[in-house]
């Protein structure tokens, strides 16, 4: 089989379109396992700051999770705060810096568990921030228990049967919930299994931003992400589970856009 | 095989995940039979890249730069798309 | 200024805004309430902001929020709300974000939270106990200093006899002095240039630039709380110097208990009073120094003995300090009860120092 050379760039005119290193990124390195979201996730929300003008505006409200590490990968203003209490951080933030880029990057753990009259009382408040959940369905961190998001039949560490509705109840769409409140200006649920989901992801970061900036209302970015360990899969599966079994209940698309 | 662009994978730090193989459009990479310092196997190029930065889009841990010929080459490929 | 007759909790308003807060959000509870409605009403016209919000958990953290972006914030409520902000308060403390927190107590029974502290890790939070509204406002007006001096959450142990009597006072500015720029705070500006910051209690810094880490930042944030206890405790004292009794009281009950202490010097009885203001730190030293010669040290406090322990602490021999209070509530289930009062205290006095009622 016929391979080329790929340890060094090309020696031909070529145009790099691409690089390893995004926009605002200090460092490639982090210690996420294999085959985790999270970090495709970080790139797409970088380079939407970076893209929209916005990396001497911007400043992140991070919970607790693997993400969290984002704050000593990216060179922005960040402040780590307590477990499901980024919506009511960065209400404060945004409060004071009122031109400021204000957004929130979050697990389903952290938000849809710990957060959630936060996130939901954020949205009813019409507070111009963007809130971001980055949701796998699992609290990854501490080692894969379930959260409100896990689904129905999905084994974690605290429900290895698989969810059973009789035992642990079912999982809360936090989406959807922020999508019925009035302040809300913006709700999609995105996902990074492939480029395409990847492209059009950022395609949502893109516009909650931008919704912020214009002081439209609250804004919601929901993204799938995978987590091959929590899921216990093979990382080449990932994508596959994300997409057979995560966006059965939690279908990608935009939920709702009022101006 | 015409091909339109290329890569440099920093294959110590990735962490064979695989999903760059999938994602490809053209199929042009492969995982490789050897492992890096760490253990893991990284993906291998084969002529036919277009460029089109998909390895990049889902790469977690960031081991792809992307190129794009001025002009495209035509890399010999004899033994085509079969494995070995 | 002209003095005013003021409800204390508009007075401790107007003296936070004077200080320049400009950020306040809580959730109402009795009697912490009025602060909260007083701000509402107040903060608008200088073009602050005032959250209603939907728990003292969000409260507080809304609060952290605002500080950390440069703001001068505040929050409240009473004891049992304060307890849910616990962990808020140690977070602020960890990654060392100012702001001021006013407990309008129910009495005095919250003396081991404000001066312990509820939430995880190795911090103090300063906390001073105005004796009444015209100190309140002083207070208030100090404790933004120091939040922003020593860039750490502080407390104001006040209560309702603070929140609800109206005093003559006239809120004057009182400058604390210079402070250093608030250049740690977020403001988004320094993204892109390898020099945005971060507040974090794990310090971690960045990928260039490598933080202390927890080890180095929490050895540093513990060593900042010794040094502050050094040079931040506050105290009174009345006819100490010649009292064979000490009566040591704090807060609200300081006033009671000095009337009786003038009350009984002038029938001859050797008797002082000693009021620490600051809680944390607590004036150790001072106490020690105003009970060398002193055969009774006898604590008034309306709770089941709790500044008690510091006393202790403080004496040189603990066996002369004696409780002469506890638990009095009144049928509300929010006021201090019957053991409020000259009469009780005096009588207490006298028996603990064996004399004639």
């Amino acid at each position: 089989m016929t391979t080329v050379p790929t340890s060094h760039p090309p020696t031909v005119p070529a145009t790099k379109v691409a690089g390893t290193r995004a926009p605002l990124q200090l460092s490639e390195e982090h210690h996420l396992c294999p085959g985790c979201g999270h970090p495709v996730a970080w790139r797409i929300l970088l380079e939407v700051i970076s893209e929209l003008g916005l990396a001497q505006r911007a400043i992140g409200v991070v919970g607790h999770g693997c993400y969290t590490n984002i704050v000593r990968l990216a060179d922005i203003d960040f402040l780590q705060c307590l477990h499901g209490r980024a919506p009511a951080v960065a209400t404060g933030v945004k409060r004071v810096q009122r031109e400021a880029a204000v957004f929130t990057l979050q697990g389903d753990g952290d938000m849809a568990s710990e957060g959630l009259a936060e996130v939901l009382h954020a949205a009813a408040r019409a507070e111009r921030i963007t809130c971001i959940m980055l949701n796998n369905g699992v609290f990854g961190d501490t080692g894969g228990q379930m959260t409100a998001a896990t689904l129905i039949g999905q084994r974690t560490k605290t429900s290895v049967e698989g969810r059973d509705p009789d035992r642990h109840g079912y999982p809360v769409p936090v989406a959807d919930l922020v999508s019925r409140l009035a302040g809300t200006a913006y709700v999609a649920r995105g996902a990074v299994n492939n480029a395409g989901s990847v492209a059009q992801t950022k395609r949502y970061l893109r516009r909650a931003f931008e919704l912020q900036m214009q002081g439209a209302g609250f804004t919601f970015v929901e993204i799938l992400t995978m987590c091959p360990t929590g899921w216990f899969v093979p990382t080449a599966e990932g994508p596959g589970y994300l997409v057979d079994v995560f966006e059965k209940v939690y279908p990608v698309g935009e939920l709702d856009e009022r101006s | 095989m015409l091909t339109r662009g290329t890569v440099v994978i920093d294959v110590q730090r990735c962490k064979g995940c695989e999903l760059c193989i999938p994602a490809c459009p053209p199929g042009v990479l492969v995982m490789s039979s050897r492992a890096n310092a760490v253990g893991y196997r990284y993906p291998e190029l084969r002529p036919g890249c277009t460029g089109c930065q998909a390895c990049h889009a889902v790469c977690p841990d960031y081991v792809f730069d992307v190129y794009k010929y001025d002009e495209p080459l035509d890399i010999p490929d004899p033994v085509g798309s079969v494995e070995p | 200024m002209r003095a005013a007759l003021l409800q204390g909790s508009d007075a401790i308003a107007q003296a936070a805004i004077v200080a320049g807060c400009r950020f306040f959000a809580g959730y109402p509870m009795m009697p912490f309430t009025d602060l909260l409605e007083c701000m509402a009403r107040r903060l608008p016209a200088v073009d602050g902001v005032c959250i209603n919000a939907e728990s003292e958990i969000a409260g507080v953290n809304m609060t952290l929020g605002a500080a950390a972006a440069g703001a001068r914030a505040g929050t409240g409520s009473c004891g049992q709300g304060i307890a849910l902000m616990q962990e808020t308060v140690a977070e602020a403390a960890l990654n060392e974000v100012p702001f001021v927190l006013f407990n309008m107590a129910r009495g005095q029974q919250d003396y081991f939270q404000a001066t312990r502290g509820g939430g995880w890790g190795d911090y103090r939070t300063i906390t001073l106990a105005p004796r009444d509204v015209v100190e309140a406002v002083e207070h208030t007006q100090l404790l933004f200093h120091l939040a922003d001096k020593h860039r750490a959450p502080v407390c104001l142990y006040g209560d309702y006899l603070i929140a609800h009597t109206h005093m003559s006072v006239a809120i004057d500015a009182v400058d604390h002095g210079p402070l250093p720029a608030k250049d740690w705070a977020l403001d988004g500006s320094l993204g892109g240039t390898g020099r945005s910051r971060q507040v974090w209690t794990w310090a971690m810094g960045k990928a260039n630039a490598p933080g202390p880490e927890p080890d180095g930042h929490w050895r540093h944030i513990a060593a900042k709380f010794e040094a502050i206890a050094q040079v931040e405790a506050r105290h009174e004292a009345r006819h100490t110097d010649d009292a064979e009794a000490v009566v040591v009281s704090f807060g609200t009950t300081a006033p009671f208990v000095d009337h009786v202490v003038d009350e009984l010097r002038s029938e001859g009885v050797r008797i002082g009073s000693f009021r620490p203001v600051s809680l944390w730190p607590f004036p150790a030293a001072a106490l020690e120094a105003a009970t060398a010669h002193a055969s009774s040290v006898l604590v008034y406090e309306i709770n089941a003995g709790q500044m008690i322990d510091d006393v202790r602490l403080s004496v040189t021999d603990r066996s002369v300090v004696r409780g002469i209070g506890g638990v009095s509530v009144d049928e509300s289930g929010m006021r201090q009860g019957s053991l409020l009062g000259v009469a009780a205290i005096r009588q207490r006095i006298r028996r603990a120092l064996d004399l004639e009622a």
